[in-house]
């Protein structure tokens, strides 16, 4: 644990940053309006689901302002490149973009359905205080427009007792932009679930871009001006803590007390998005431009068991081990593009993919170059970008566990390992590597091609574990792991069953990839 | 898109919206809201969405992931047969189900993503998809022979170890025994 938040006390630090800002943004608002006196004959009608609403509402647009930057993956890149003299500690959040960008989703969805509770219940007490007829200062403070329409300073909405919370709804820009952005965000959040964006990627990637619906809705939301406060002037004339319990005597020769005046408050939530918007309007461009750059086919190896490998070439393309590119193929889908971690080490003089069949797009993709025709289709690339593989180098020993297509990011390492090796890279500190692979096919072989497996079933993960600890008594091992959960379930097991309570003895530490 | 299960993300879309209905329900119901017996209407057909959406078909291709103790429930739909099975019937179901919740401002968006999932279905079903239940796999053995490479080739009794292993190099030639044992006279087993 202590070795996990010296790696990682700056995603921890990233991570309660962002909560405390959302509990602090929650709570301040959620004081304003609860306590200001300008919302003192806002909150008669609505009561506490008002602060509630508008609370969860800044929360919303911070986090929609957060949620655009994990995924500018250009820029990020760059960052990374230009902290290259950083530790490796100090990138790390980095790399963990993607799960940054879940994360914020999570808590957008969170506070939508708090905003969306806590606006049904306004919706509904402006109803009723409209539709009152006990005299209360409810109901006087509803029928505050009939003759103040053209100073357009009312309080409540709904101006006449016929009028239901449906038709507010769809006849407000806030209530038609608040139906349409969630509706929206539900597509979004369903299809972007684990399950289905592993199995239907494309279905994924063009539902996700809804989000540019998202985006202007939310622009659109606050422009009815529906929240209402009452005016600096108003208050001069109509103080609630002086007049409030006179309201019947409002305008009247007996009291003081003029009629109160409200405005509606500016839309707010474009300036948060702004920014964010035209960097990743900029990142866009930037992955355009990049993806018209020359890529090079230097070589096309068909593997058995559907497997392709494309070694290519493309001038100022740089890369570290481990890292994943976004390729295009034009002449298969002009908006696809699909993730490929790279299988060829930084050493080499070309980079290469290994691509199985997994869907529509791969087996097209495979089939396209299966047929041999010349030219070779044209296709386009964008990245790299990285992943925390580094790590390997950092421990004496390593065990790269990688299943089916999992072993791609080991053959980057184990290459590299290699380069270094034969170059006495000093930086290296992996004296031994292990290598187990997994390969799903009946027939032959992935990793030497033939008709006799390499492994026979599965490792007995005790035994291996326990030939490593007893060959390497007083070394740290890092286990690492490409593959699919219930793996990483056992594998964590073991490193724990099998790590010395000594620290001076063996010592394994579990990484789990996600490539 | 042509190898796109639809229904899969239908599946995601009818639980979701199952799970609004309710909240959106149980916010209508608890807040006594104009009309709120369309919300009471709308907690029942949101759990029984829920419930009926709750355990994943099995993909055409490749392994399905299940979700955490469906197996119950799979037992349940799977009971009636086409009714469920089939992806026409459920698109119609899922479109009736939404139409009260439709008159609740507190629950018209469970409408819109029911009524959503609904058109998802029945895309499903023109592509003739069909729900299958995941059959549970019996249960596999302890590994306990599972570092065993090379099982004996002869059965009971056993020459004693220096005889058998002699000839285990050339073993792929056949067993050391000539062959499997063959017993003259059928043996019981007579244990009291």
């Amino acid at each position: 644990m202590g070795n996990w938040l010296v790696n990682h006390w700056l995603l921890v630090l990233i991570l309660v940053v962002w909560l405390g800002l959302n509990v602090f943004l929650f709570i301040y608002t959620f004081l304003t309006y609860e306590m200001s006196d300008k919302y003192y004959y806002t909150r008669e009608i609505l009561g506490t689901a008002l602060a509630f609403a508008r609370a969860s509402a800044l929360c919303l647009n911070c986090n929609s302002m957060l949620i655009l930057i994990p995924v500018c993956r250009n820029l990020l890149s760059f960052l990374r490149g230009t902290c290259s003299f950083c530790s490796h500690t100090l990138r790390k959040p980095l790399d963990h973009n993607l799960t940054f960008h879940k994360l914020v989703a999570y808590m957008i969805c969170i506070f939508t359905a708090i905003h969306i509770i806590a606006h049904l219940f306004n919706f509904e007490h402006y109803s009723r205080s409209q539709q009152a007829m006990d005299g209360s200062l409810a109901s006087v403070l509803s029928t505050l427009s009939h003759p103040e329409k053209a100073g357009n300073s009312w309080l409540n909405p709904i101006q006449s007792p016929n009028t239901t919370v449906m038709y507010v709804a769809f006849t407000s820009i806030a209530g038609l932009t608040g139906v349409l952005i969630t509706t929206v965000l539900i597509l979004m959040v369903t299809s972007a679930m684990e399950f289905i964006r592993r199995n239907y990627f494309e279905l994924f990637w063009y539902t996700h871009h809804l989000f540019i619906i998202y985006i202007i809705c939310l622009g659109l939301h606050g422009l009815g001006g529906i929240v209402r406060a009452q005016t600096e002037e108003s208050m001069s004339e109509n103080h609630p803590h002086n007049c409030s319990e006179s309201y019947q005597k409002w305008g009247t020769h007996e009291s003081k007390c003029k009629h109160p005046h409200f405005e509606g408050h500016p839309p707010a939530s474009w300036k948060w998005i702004l920014a964010p918007i035209a960097l990743y309007i900029f990142e866009r461009i930037l992955r355009f431009y990049r993806s018209k750059q020359k890529v090079v086919i230097t070589k096309v190896v068909m593997h058995p068991s559907k497997v392709l490998e494309l070694q290519m070439r493309k001038r100022g393309f740089s890369m570290e081990v481990g890292q994943y590119i976004f390729v295009n193929c034009p002449s298969i889908s002009l908006l696809e593009w699909h993730p490929f971690t790279l299988t060829s080490a930084p050493e080499e003089d070309f980079f290469s993919i290994h691509v199985r069949a997994a869907g529509d797009w791969t087996e097209n993709f495979i089939r396209a170059f299966e047929q041999q025709h010349s030219p070779m289709p044209r296709i386009e690339v964008d990245g790299p970008f990285g992943t925390v593989s580094e790590d390997v180098f950092q421990y004496e020993v390593a065990v790269l566990v990688g299943a089916g297509i999992g072993v791609t990011p080991f053959a980057s390492i184990l290459k590299s390992i290699w380069y270094k090796f034969q170059r006495a890279d000093h930086k290296l500190k992996t004296q031994k590597a292990g290598h187990a692979a997994f390969n799903f096919d009946k027939a032959t072989d992935i990793l030497t091609g033939l008709k006799q497996k390499t492994f026979f079933g599965r490792p007995m993960w005790d035994n291996e574990f326990s030939a490593v600890a007893t060959a390497h008594p007083k070394s740290v091992v890092g286990v690492f792991l490409c593959g699919p959960q219930t793996l990483a379930k056992s594998l964590r097991k073991c490193c724990h069953r099998y790590s010395s309570l000594d620290p001076r003895k063996v010592q394994f530490y579990f990484n789990k990839e996600n490539f | 898109m042509g190898q796109i299960e639809w229904a899969m993300w239908a599946n995601e879309q009818a639980l979701a919206s199952g799970l609004i209905l309710i909240t959106g329900g149980i916010v209508a119901t608890a807040g006594r809201f104009v009309q709120w017996y369309f919300g009471a209407y709308s907690i029942a057909a949101g759990v029984f969405i829920c419930l009926l959406e709750y355990p994943r078909g099995k993909r055409r291709k490749g392994s399905t992931m299940e979700r955490c103790g469906q197996k119950y429930m799979t037992a349940v739909v799977k009971l009636f047969g086409p009714l469920t099975r089939n992806y026409y019937i459920r698109a119609v179901l899922h479109l009736l189900l939404s139409v009260p919740a439709g008159f609740l401002l507190a629950t018209i968006l469970g409408t819109v993503c029911l009524v959503i999932a609904s058109a998802i279905y029945l895309l499903a079903a023109i592509r003739g998809e069909q729900w299958t239940p995941i059959e549970q796999k019996p249960k596999e053995r302890p590994q306990v022979g599972g570092t065993i490479k090379q099982p004996p080739t002869n059965p009971p009794p056993r020459p004693p170890a220096e005889v058998r292993k002699k000839p285990s190099e050339g073993e792929e030639a056949g067993a050391a025994a000539g062959g499997p044992q063959i017993n003259p006279i059928p043996v019981t087993d007579e244990v009291v």
